[in-house]
């Protein structure tokens, strides 16, 4: 029972996971990105369709990332180079993505693919209690636990992390010692968005293997919320995805047990836990725990350096 | 000495430019948009042509405009309100929701009678929807929680509210199992005009429009509201209570919101069903950051938004057209508007090398 349920825990989790994840990326180089449930959308489309017309899953988490990737791109542009409001731009490609997967993924409603399928690790497998819940899963998922280490290795201990980081903390001092801001942040967006990109595929290629119409239903938004109660941190993103899994596999336990609580009020659940987490994890920053860069959602223009 | 491009700030911003700017976005945008058509087998031409046509082409439609363009005025003022402040109410959506759910609370259930019935379902709605934004009032003035978030997350919950109680106990025992309550009486419905399902919640929005203009421009709260939003640390010096203030904003926004929910349940549904809303709230974003924040402005912007929707409706119809590709449109003028704002506030300048003063 209690092993079933960390199983879905998991893999209602690691979308989430990858958004946050990718939206981590993002406001470490200080850039607020608010378009991530429309990226989630193109890379659930971009990757379902790929894999639908290749019958290759690569090539559809590939899709799916360079969808993403181009069209985090535009948000780049716009808060980088064009130093356009953030939050508007980010708005702006939540709404063109929900639009544009609707647009083209008329033709992919109703269609089927073979998912993601489960492959055990030997031995790892074995564990009692959390061996099959986290070691015999699909290939996105062990993808997942690999990204979470090279994020914050790219962050703690490259020199490349270290730029970034300070990019988020104070752009005018990075410039001062040569660090390319603009071509740092671009990157850090458009690679952030392909991350969430991949979120998006694990919904429409592992999740439920098909495409539904603004299938991602908010999980961007957790997402977005998940960053402040991670710190930053893509080690605490992990825990704080899964405990989010968890509300959403123990709302779908309920439904499949038949309570008489009404579907609508426990689908309330995830949502009504993400404010109060948030509560909570503002509460903290402001008691000296702040993991937040210090520049987060200011465009930096060389003219006003102080 | 190599020239090359220097991006530099106007020395003054050109406020002419912002009239010119959203037009060339828009245009910008329908041309990008064209390409998005074609490329899923849709003449864009044609497209547009008919969108033209549906929504100001005859009587019915322009009155079918007009009442699409209701919703958005009232809730692209609420966002206007919250923006006023450098406020982001995400929440117009959920706002009108709950107004839409107060009002039909009170339409159902209250056994008013006819002059004091409608008043009554609008405070109902003014009340619930200023309600929902007060949450996230209270968390943003209180313990600086991101008022986007809370507002956004709690339009989800509002629709599963909302869908709770037209599937659970609100549902019409007559109503063939369908997610939709009994239809309102007589006393708590809004006029109509002409034979159309042009109603008075129009001219209700036209009021809110005027009201809002007079708020903002003629009174001393609208002047602080408009102070704390240009620098919230000078306004506190002056005395000004910012907290209490952003409270009171968002508060009034959702309120403004839940109006909105009062005119489509009683002008326009006559009952409470699941989809209420197309989105007029998310919609309302984009009316209030195109209108500049002006009230009329948002009068106008708002009309533009339903000729689109009234169009994208009968593409639906006649060409399969998701009803969502609205909103493919509504981010690319968005895309468009903030890059122009660029070369609204810098200009590129060619200098020869080695000039890095």
């Amino acid at each position: 029972m209690l092993e079933v349920l960390l199983d879905a825990t998991v893999r209602a989790g690691t979308p989430i996971l990858f958004a946050t994840l990718g939206a981590i990326l993002n406001e470490r180089a200080g850039i607020i990105n608010l378009g991530i449930e429309g990226l989630m959308l193109i890379g659930a489309l971009s990757g379902f369709a790929a894999t639908f017309s290749t019958g290759s899953l690569l090539i559809g988490v590939g899709a799916a990332f360079a969808a993403a990737f181009l069209c985090g791109s535009i948000h780049a542009l716009i808060c980088v180079q064009l130093r356009g409001n953030q939050i508007v731009s980010g708005l702006a490609l939540t709404l063109f993505g929900i639009g544009i997967t609707a647009l083209f993924g008329r033709g992919m409603v109703g269609q089927t693919i073979d998912g993601f399928e489960r492959h055990a690790i030997p031995l790892l497998s074995q564990l009692p209690l959390v061996g099959k819940p986290f070691f015999e899963q699909d290939g996105l998922i062990y993808f997942s636990f690999v990204l979470v280490a090279l994020i914050w290795g790219f962050l703690y201990v490259t020199r490349w992390g270290l730029n970034l980081r300070t990019i988020g903390e104070n752009p005018a001092a990075a410039d001062a010692c040569g660090i390319a801001v603009n071509a740092y942040r671009f990157m850090a967006v458009a690679c952030g968005s392909g991350i969430v990109g991949i979120g998006g595929a694990y919904l429409s290629l592992a999740f439920t293997p098909m495409w539904i119409e603004n299938m991602s239903a908010g999980r961007g938004w957790i997402a977005v919320a998940l960053v402040i109660f991670a710190g930053w941190s893509s080690v605490r993103a992990l825990f704080g995805a899964y405990l989010f899994g968890g509300v959403t596999a123990m709302q779908l336990r309920f439904q499949a047990m038949g309570t008489t609580v009404s579907v609508h009020i426990l689908q309330m659940l995830p949502y009504i836990f993400t404010i109060v987490v948030l509560i909570i994890s503002t509460l903290r920053l402001q008691q000296g725990a702040s993991q937040q860069p210090g520049n987060l959602g200011l465009p930096y223009d060389r003219e006003d350096r102080k | 000495m190599i020239p090359h491009l220097r991006i530099e700030k106007r020395p003054v911003g050109r406020p002419l430019f912002g009239a010119l700017a959203i037009s060339a976005s828009v245009l910008s945008a329908l041309f990008v948009a064209g390409f998005l058509l074609l490329a899923a087998g849709v003449d864009p031409a044609a497209a547009y042509l008919e969108i033209f046509n549906e929504a100001l082409g005859s009587t019915y439609g322009l009155s079918e405009t007009l009442v699409k363009t209701t919703p958005l005025i009232i809730t692209g003022l609420a966002v206007s309100l919250a923006f006023r402040m450098q406020i982001w109410n995400i929440g117009a959506e959920g706002q009108l929701y709950l107004g839409a759910c107060g009002a039909t609370w009170v339409a159902l259930f209250s056994g008013l009678n006819a002059p004091l019935m409608l008043p009554a379902m609008f405070l109902a709605a003014f009340i619930a929807g200023g309600f929902w934004a007060a949450v996230a009032g209270a968390l943003r003035a209180r313990w600086q929680v991101n008022e986007v978030i809370v507002t956004l997350l709690m339009n989800y919950i509002a629709i599963l509210l909302a869908d709770f109680l037209v599937y659970g106990p609100w549902k019409n025992p007559d109503g063939f199992n369908f997610p939709l309550t009994a239809q309102f009486g007589a006393a708590a419905r809004l006029s109509e005009y002409f034979n159309t399902r042009l109603h008075s919640g129009f001219f209700l929005a036209l009021a809110c429009a005027l009201l809002f203009y007079l708020l903002m421009e003629r009174t001393i709260w609208g002047f602080q509201v408009k102070a704390i939003g240009s620098n919230s640390a000078a306004a506190r010096y002056a005395g000004m209570k910012t907290g209490t203030a952003i409270f009171l904003v968002l508060t009034l926004s959702g309120a403004i919101a839940g109006i909105a929910g009062f005119s489509e349940v009683a002008g326009l549904q006559h009952r409470l069903q699941h989809g209420l809303s197309p989105g007029y709230g998310y919609t309302a974003i984009i009316i209030a950051w195109l209108a500049r924040r002006s009230a009329l402005g948002v009068v106008i912007v708002a009309f533009l938004m339903a000729v689109l929707l009234v169009g994208g409706d009968s593409l639906q119809l006649s060409w399969q057209l998701p009803v969502a590709f609205a909103y493919a449109f509504q981010g690319l003028i968005l895309f468009f508007l903030l890059a122009s704002d660029f070369f609204i506030n810098y200009r590129l300048r060619r200098v020869t090398g080695g000039d890095h003063a």
